[in-house]
């Protein structure tokens, strides 16, 4: 169905009608029953991102989270395997554990003691002799989820027969093996976390991580504050080689500084910034040879590209960004900085230098995210209003092109990314 | 004369007897007043050439060169910052929230006659399009007292929820 949005239809429409190709309905931000819609059947019925490797470094290492609304402990265990577990306990409810991060043997329920393995598994339950011929121990684990990794990215999915990771990722796979060369010659591992809050639906900030349009506009303050060398790697808006490919299965890339989507490639004629000047020192002192310096210093900014992976991460040149969906009109948002995960020698310096670069930008008080957060929090004000107006996604539909590798493919400031959310949206909203 | 009180000072007590002091809480009242009036400019002559401003993320670290902060200003990321929020280019600075905030509850940690540091609780108003929101925090200030006048050498703000999410904000704390 492709009938016009109007005022008399608009709020009668079923949800996958209010995406069409170039166009998607306000309504998608403002509608709490569509919101309850998304928990199920998008983000409680595909791969949800839950975790970085580095996270979970040894046997008992925990992360609290959340699948969607539902919360969650991904925790590592004695045989090395990754479990997602629905952070409540099998007795009254309550939830076992609210530390974002730590180290544990198990978990004990506060409420009455019953405690649970590393797998989920309940292991005891204080006099036990009431659940005589009542109840089995082994039906009573935690709730556990699907969980399966890429590259280091760890997922989860409360669908036990959705599709593996791998095809859920298809040819994302390549450009998160690009994205991991950023340690450059080191494994990536999680330095600190930004959360902050705005007051938008998630789909604000899904659409943003694949919208060059908005970066020297929204931006001009964090451009104006950068080195010469900096806010010229980021002079994307009128360079043809800078593209966005819609990947399949909602996902997409975009490609600001398409010198550095693949890091290995380099012919040795880029200068390494003078702003590094120091660094590079401080490294050769440390005793790395001149490539490994080079190829150390040229990933400090990360990578040259948004991976856009629907619905709730994106691999952002240099960091991550996590959206966790609050209520219709509030969205939860993680920047995860990383970096190399080497001898502290090497890297720690270099990770000194990321994590002052990742401040400046990113971050409740960074220059770029508090002009973010204003510009989601106005489309959700703006949205309520004329809801028959269509929010357009239109940009670059008639230079759109299929692409070499089969990837459609446009200009980076064009909507290619935000379309191929929305059709992958559309689908799952139309799943019974 | 060094001086390391360990006990909070009350009303009465050598608090409001020490001249010192009193000359840090008066600093710490006339940045806060700045602040609230975005009065950029004179706030930043406020502190010293060689000074650090930081919001941590961790609620427990010193190491802040070796950890993420959501702030951490040397005077060139100070005068950026300041740049930002005074040029007209961040819209979030542009339509930023209004804020009043009370600095109160100080505790002197350390008292010299040329450098005092206080610890004291903030709690920050800041009120936006309909929505107030509460920024409570434990600040501690490094000063450095001098005939040329008194500056700030180190301002930490340990918000109460520094590890979890907070708004984009569009002024300092």
């Amino acid at each position: 169905m492709t009938a016009p949005f109007t005022a008399e239809n608009i709020h009668r429409l079923a949800p996958a009608d209010l995406v069409l190709a170039d166009r998607v309905a306000g309504r998608l931000y403002t509608d709490p029953e569509i919101f309850d819609l998304e928990m199920t059947k998008i983000f409680e019925r595909t791969w949800v991102w839950v975790a970085h490797e580095s996270e979970l470094p040894k046997a008992g290492s925990f992360k609290s989270t959340y699948v969607g609304r539902q919360p969650v402990i991904v925790v590592k265990d004695r045989k090395g395997a990754v479990n997602t577990l629905v952070n409540r306990c099998r007795h009254r409810g309550a939830s076992l554990c609210e530390r974002k991060t730590g180290q544990v043997n198990g978990f004990t329920c506060p409420y009455h003691a019953w405690s649970y393995g590393l797998d989920g598994a309940l292991r005891g339950i204080p006099y036990p002799d009431g659940y005589e011929g009542v109840m089995e121990k082994g039906d009573m684990g935690l709730k556990k989820l699907r969980t399966e990794s890429y590259g280091g990215m760890v997922f989860a999915t409360f669908h036990d027969d959705v599709e593996p990771l791998e095809d859920f990722l298809g040819d994302v796979r390549l450009w998160i093996d690009r994205f991991m060369k950023q340690g450059g010659g080191y494994p990536v591992k999680v330095l600190g976390t930004h959360r902050f809050r705005f007051r938008g639906n998630w789909k604000i900030q899904l659409e943003n991580t694949t919208d060059g349009y908005h970066f020297p506009i929204v931006h001009r303050s964090w451009m104006a504050s950068v080195d010469a060398e900096t806010a010229d790697m980021m002079s994307f808006m009128t360079d043809p080689a800078a593209v966005t490919h819609d990947l399949g299965h909602g996902h997409s890339v975009a490609q600001m500084v398409p010198g550095h989507s693949d890091l290995d490639v380099d012919d040795g004629t880029e200068p390494l910034q003078p702003r590094f000047d120091s660094l590079v020192t401080e490294l050769k002192s440390a005793g790395v040879d001149d490539a490994g310096v080079r190829k150390l210093v040229r990933a400090v900014h990360g990578t040259g590209f948004n991976l856009n992976l629907f619905p709730n991460v994106s691999m952002s040149i240099s960091f991550l960004r996590v959206l966790r969906p609050i209520s219709v009109d509030e969205t939860l948002i993680e920047h995860v900085a990383l970096g190399p995960d080497g001898p502290a020698e090497i890297v720690d310096p270099v990770n000194r230098e990321r994590l002052r670069i990742h401040e400046h930008f990113q971050g409740p008080f960074g220059f770029g995210t508090p002009d973010d957060a204003e510009g989601w929090d106005r489309v959700q004000r703006g949205a309520q209003g004329a809801p028959e107006m269509p929010v357009m996604v239109n940009r670059g539909l008639a230079r759109e092109t299929a692409g070499p590798q089969g990837w459609a493919t446009s200009h980076v400031t064009d909507e290619t990314g935000m379309r191929a959310a929305y059709d992958k949206w559309k689908q799952m909203m139309s799943d019974d | 004369m060094t001086e390391t009180l360990r006990t909070p000072a009350v009303a009465g007590s050598p608090l409001s007897a020490d001249p010192r002091v009193t000359r840090a809480i008066g600093l710490v009242w006339h940045e806060a007043d700045l602040l609230d009036r975005k009065e950029y400019e004179t706030w930043q002559e406020l502190y010293t050439e060689d000074a650090s401003y930081v919001v941590p993320v961790d609620a427990e670290t010193e190491d802040f060169d070796n950890t993420l902060n959501m702030v951490y200003d040397d005077a060139r990321m100070r005068r950026m910052r300041v740049t930002r929020m005074t040029e007209g280019y961040a819209i979030a600075a542009v339509d930023a929230a209004r804020t009043v905030r009370t600095v109160s509850r100080f505790v002197p940690v350390e008292v010299r006659d040329d450098e005092v540091t206080l610890r004291s609780a903030q709690v920050v108003v800041a009120y936006k399009r309909g929505r107030h929101d509460l920024w409570a925090g434990e600040v501690t200030h490094r000063i450095r007292l001098s005939r040329g006048g008194d500056r700030i050498a180190l301002k930490v703000v340990r918000l109460v929820d520094s590890e979890d999410a907070v708004p984009a904000a569009g002024f300092l704390l």
